[in-house]
């Protein structure tokens, strides 16, 4: 019966050890960053200062809290092997010992050195980040959150755009970093890349400000990770860090009207006469609705729905016919369009580079 | 199976006819059935509960599946977390509170009786009320459906504007009603605890599971209420046209969260508070010592209390509150930290130089131990608020707070249900069923709870009812959806155990694990009066006392 | 297995413990008080916030004679519970029926108030954060005086029927301990409103 008794604890503690082992093994194997020029969305593999600060920080935090933890399970894994009962010690209690001011006094005063530690390590990372100053350089860009889409604007470059943030590669000797107003036009929402940096919710009547300076290029994934309604979980986010090149071309291009192409005429008139424009805007056209994203250079975009569908011909089509057939629950409604309409409409949201 | 008769050994009892039975139920008011119907109840949403949690499971085993809809999917979370939170922790909580506490301080029911039965079916009245909600869906016309709006309901997306219809309205009002439930019992308990105590029973010499109750009854009575202020605040905007929480009109959605997690942060101190009490009486009998240190316990948990009521806003570090509060919430948190893991010290101190019998409660206490320090480490590492900024709304605090309340809560809950069963049915459970329920779990929870921290760093985040293949996620929610399932064949082993044992299990003496506190006085389940004399103490382990008269704790204390 | 006799040493003479009714009772004031206190910051918060409508100081005025009865009200609650505790029934029952009286005025005044709101100044729930804050708080306020003189009527009744006597002495004290708990809400809600909001 006892030896049964002994079988189980051990056998618990050896299962769990085991565990242990296998699951830090996961975690670091996770935790290895994506070689491709489009990253991952691992916190452990910043690109950016703020996600480095944080993720030293954590790693700081892991290792404490390891120690921990490998101190306080041995005390409980000695305990349950060496202090079982055994068969042989039926009848007679242990001594009954109440308590010892020492042991409880040193056990109260380590934890409390440890919080301190913990406490000045973290205060000094919250100012660095939250308390950065914006340097003359800076690109600024206001996010507005919608249900479920992205809007950004670049009030001093004269650019509104939709979904896919465009910033520039931030060298370290001149930083040149990206610092976003966040503000929303319905409810909640967050903004969270986690390989540029932790997340700042976007609130309506409640401006806040986060900050990033990539120092890779590439195309950065995120998504809205505050719960805002249906289509939540597809609100996606794609950051292209560009080099200082691609991104002054990049704004060049988004500053430029809609292209003007006579053979997309029909689609234009049909996108006009269609409600379309009270909901959306062209720049250089007479549509300038403001409640879903700019299409002014739509065709600039890999994606469509904030990231729900590739931006292809057939699913530019399909979400025109029927949104709800790809994001059920986005707010655009479905505008029963007829074959040769949504046909034209289709050409002519592809002539808008 | 009446706790009235008196068991007569050969003697034939008729037995009532069942509608007496049900009737004598639903207009009780002693404290020990309504304990076990608390209990039942409980167990009910459990269940309900659980199948909302598979169903969620089910829809991310890959990537973009289509079990669910995401309308369906958004209603599976908030009513899950709500059931969970208010329909299962808080009434099992308050049920054996209530079976318990008259009991453990020598009197005769709860200082309120019928207080007592209100409040338990106002709590249930709340439960039906917000699974009425679901029959609007395809039933009742403009009834409403199910709420989709998770369980905080964050402003604005809790206004008329953003949730039509009715659902946002039965998650408030089902609160609301089961939040005064909560509000009447917490009066009760304190009134029973300061006023019913047994001669000879200081407030000194309370067991700590009296103490522990009486400490988180006071918490409810400053912790439910905002959240009743803040419901009350919303049904005015919803309403009245109030404009509380409507950012249109200047209202501050920030307020909403500043009012909810005013009460939800000291809520899941109200949670776990009892499960100390349960720890704290169950390890002490199964190692054969007293608990370890009695007066640090009793202190570091009014410590809690108070520090846990400044710690609120680490569930805002994201909603861009500046640097001086990020720090100064930070700080509390950590702080609170520490009479927390004080705790487990104290129970790892009681378990050293004991002799450690292995009976399920044991097995569940020591699972305990292991998962809530995990727990409370992964609450360290949250508690740092740039860390914060990058776990925070990911499936890394899903996965802590589901080690809280799942390897914590429910471990401490399992180990009491094995333990007092005996008392309040006079049955046995099976020690095998309990081990094959306890492993099975173990095995469930660690590939469920371990593997879903691995996610919230790779950048998942919640409340989503699908995503991107490609980011890592697959193949670990995958492993994360099989272990909800080995938890819920755990959980049917258990509920199978519960019923089989009501009929077959060994008969339970007075004091079948030779503990020390008064229930264990009286005989298994107690007649319904409690005591015939009502007892005198003298130590904090009155029945060490009696059987071991050479060695009293009176005699240390 | 417990071979322990239930016979505990008698040791019962002198024990005291608080009673059970005002224990609840002072339980239900926090209770009561974390509420008020969730109405009190809103408002507090919302104070200069209203993007358009009447402000505060454009409309009221400070109900200075309401105020008098109902905090009068509490001395003569005291004085009612006073007297049946000494058993001079008849005093009881005149300071008690006035106290209904005095809480009735002070609920009369705040009805008079908010018509003047309404029908002069155009000022409701629904108009600004003003509105929703001021009639919440009030509102609530109002709503457990109401409550607490539907308890009073109630042993005003049985008290004329002769039902209430010095044994019923605890209880009337824990119900006068809500009255008094009501009247020091109010001179929370008089201060932040009347004096701190204008």
């Amino acid at each position: 019966m006892s030896m049964l008794k002994i079988k189980s604890s051990t056998l618990r503690f050896l299962a769990r050890t085991i565990l242990l082992l296998f699951w830090s093994a996961m975690a670091v194997w996770a935790s290895e960053p994506n070689g491709s020029s489009s990253h991952g969305t691992n916190i452990f593999a910043p690109s950016s200062t703020p996600a480095k600060s944080i993720a030293d920080l954590s790693i700081f935090v892991l290792v404490i809290t390891g120690i921990i933890f490998v101190v306080v399970f041995a005390l409980l894994f000695y305990s349950v092997v060496r202090f079982r009962g055994r068969a042989m010690d039926a009848g007679r209690e242990p001594a009954q010992v109440y308590g010892s001011t020492q042991i409880e006094l040193a056990w109260t005063i380590i934890p409390i050195l440890i919080v301190v530690v913990l406490f000045l390590a973290t205060a000094r990372v919250i100012h660095a980040i939250q308390d950065a100053p914006e340097p003359v350089g800076a690109v600024q860009v206001t996010a507005i959150g919608h249900q479920y889409w992205w809007e950004f604007r670049y009030p001093k470059l004269g650019i509104v755009t939709a979904n896919e943030l465009h910033i520039p590669v931030s060298d370290p000797s001149h930083p040149t970093p990206t610092f976003l107003q966040l503000l929303s036009a319905d409810t909640d929402h967050s903004f969270w890349v986690p390989e540029l940096g932790g997340k700042t919710d976007l609130i309506p009547n409640h401006p806040n400000r986060m900050w990033m300076d990539p120092q890779r290029t590439g195309v950065f994934l995120g998504q809205c990770a505050q719960y805002c309604g249906m289509q939540h979980a597809k609100m996606l986010l794609r950051v292209s860090v560009d080099g200082p090149e691609d991104f002054a071309a990049w704004v060049r291009a988004q500053q430029s009207l809609a292209v003007e192409d006579a053979a997309a005429i029909a689609g234009r008139r049909v996108f006009e006469t269609n409600a379309c424009m009270n909901c959306h805007a062209v720049a250089g056209t007479p549509a300038d609705g403001r409640f879903g994203p700019d299409l002014t250079h739509l065709m600039s975009r890999a994606t469509i729905a904030a990231g729900a569908a590739k931006n292809t011909h057939d699913n530019l089509r399909l979400w025109i016919q029927d949104p709800s057939a790809i994001k059920p629950g986005s707010l655009m409604p479905a505008m029963k369009l007829s074959d040769g309409d949504l046909d034209a409409v289709v050409s002519y949201m592809e002539t808008l580079r | 199976m009446s706790s009235n008769a008196i068991t007569i050994p050969g003697t034939q009892i008729q037995t009532r006819p069942w509608v007496d039975e049900l009737h004598e139920w639903l207009t009780t008011v002693d404290h020990k059935r309504l304990g076990i119907l608390y209990i039942l109840s409980a167990l009910l949403f459990l269940v309900i509960g659980g199948v909302e949690a598979l169903v969620m499971r089910i829809q991310l085993m890959h990537a973009h599946n289509n079990f669910v809809s995401p309308e369906v999917f958004n209603r599976m979370f908030t009513m899950h977390g709500t059931t969970m939170i208010f329909f299962v922790a808080m009434p099992v909580l308050f049920g054996f509170a209530n079976y318990l506490v008259p009991l453990m301080i020598g009197a005769r029911d709860m200082a309120f009786p019928r207080l007592n039965a209100f409040s338990f079916w106002l709590s249930f009245l709340g439960g039906l009320l917000l699974y009425f909600s679901f029959l609007g869906g395809s039933g009742l016309y403009g009834a409403g459906s199910a709420p989709d709006v998770g369980w905080w309901s964050y402003a604005p997306l809790g206004a008329r504007a953003f949730s039509p219809g009715h659902s946002s309205d039965y998650w408030t009002l089902a609160l609301l009603v089961s939040g005064f439930g909560s509000i009447g019992t917490a009066i009760n308990i304190i009134a029973t605890i300061v006023s019913l105590r047994c001669p000879g029973m200081k407030i000194s010499r309370m067991p700590l599971l009296v103490w522990l109750n009486l400490v988180m009854a006071g918490m409810v009575l400053i912790a439910i209420t905002p959240l009743s202020a803040a419901q009350i605040m919303l049904l005015i905007d919803r309403y009245l046209g109030g404009h509380f929480f409507d950012t249109q009109a200047g209202g501050s959605a920030v307020l909403w969260m500043h009012f909810f997690w005013i009460f939800g942060h000291p809520e899941v101190y109200v949670l776990i508070i009892p499960c100390f009490a349960f720890m704290s009486e169950i390890i002490p009998v199964f190692s054969r010592k007293p608990i370890f240190g009695y007066p640090v316990m009793v202190g570091a948990t009014v410590c809690i209390a108070f520090v846990s009521m400044s710690v609120w806003a680490h569930h805002m570090f994201t909603i861009g509150m500046n640097s001086y509060a990020n720090s100064f919430f930070t700080l509390t948190t950590m702080a609170v930290g520490v009479p927390t893991g004080i705790k487990i010290f104290n129970w790892i101190g009681t378990m050293w130089g004991g002799k450690i019998q292995f009976k399920t409660p044991m097995l569940f206490s020591i699972g305990f131990l292991f998962q809530f320090l995990i727990a409370g480490l992964t609450g360290i590492m949250l508690a740092c608020s740039p860390f914060d900024w990058q776990l925070s709304l990911s499936y890394f605090v899903v996965a802590h707070f589901h080690y809280v309340i799942v390897g914590g809560i429910l471990f401490a809950l399992f180990a009491a249900f094995y333990y007092w069963y005996p008392k309040m049915t006079g049955r046995m459970l099976s020690e095998r069923l309990g081990k094959w329920h306890f492993w099975l779990f173990l095995i469930g929870f660690h590939l469920t709870f371990d593997v879903m921290h691995i996610p919230g760093v790779l950048g998942m985040p919640r409340r989503i009812y699908t995503y991107e293949p490609g980011r890592g996620w697959d193949t670990l929610n995958l492993i994360i959806s099989i272990g909800a399932f080995i938890q819920a064949i755990a959980i049917l082993v258990f509920v199978a155990n519960l019923i089989i044992s009501y009929f077959k299990g060994a008969r339970a003496a007075n004091d079948p694990w030779d503990a020390w506190t008064l229930e264990w006085s009286i005989s298994s389940p107690p007649p319904a009066y409690n005591f015939a004399t009502v007892p005198t103490v003298s130590s904090r382990r009155p029945l060490w006392d009696l059987k071991h008269p050479e060695d009293p704790d009176s005699r240390y204390e | 297995m417990s071979a322990v006799t239930t016979s505990f040493p008698n040791t019962a003479a002198g024990w005291q413990l608080p009673s059970r009714g005002k224990v609840a009772m002072a339980g239900l004031i926090i209770a009561e008080s974390a509420i008020f206190t969730i109405f009190v910051v809103a408002y507090l918060f919302y104070l200069g916030k209203s993007l358009t409508g009447p402000t505060p100081r454009e409309v009221l005025e400070t109900p200075i004679f309401y105020t008098i009865c109902l905090l009068s009200s509490s001395l003569t609650i005291h004085f009612a519970a006073k007297f049946l505790a000494r058993g001079i029934g008849f005093a009881f029952l005149g300071f008690w029926l006035l106290t209904i009286a005095l809480g009735g005025l002070f609920l009369y005044g705040t009805a008079e108030e908010w018509h003047r709101l309404i029908y002069a100044h155009g000022l409701t729930i629904s108009t600004n954060l003003f509105g929703t804050t001021y009639y919440s708080l009030v509102g609530l306020h109002g709503f457990h005086v109401t409550a607490g003189l539907i308890m009073l009527l109630t042993v005003a009744v049985l008290g004329l029927c002769g039902r209430v006597g010095m044994k019923q002495s605890g209880h009337i004290e824990v119900l006068s301990m809500y009255w008094h708990f009501v009247d020091a809400v109010w001179v929370v809600v008089f201060t932040v409103v009347y004096v701190l909001g204008r």
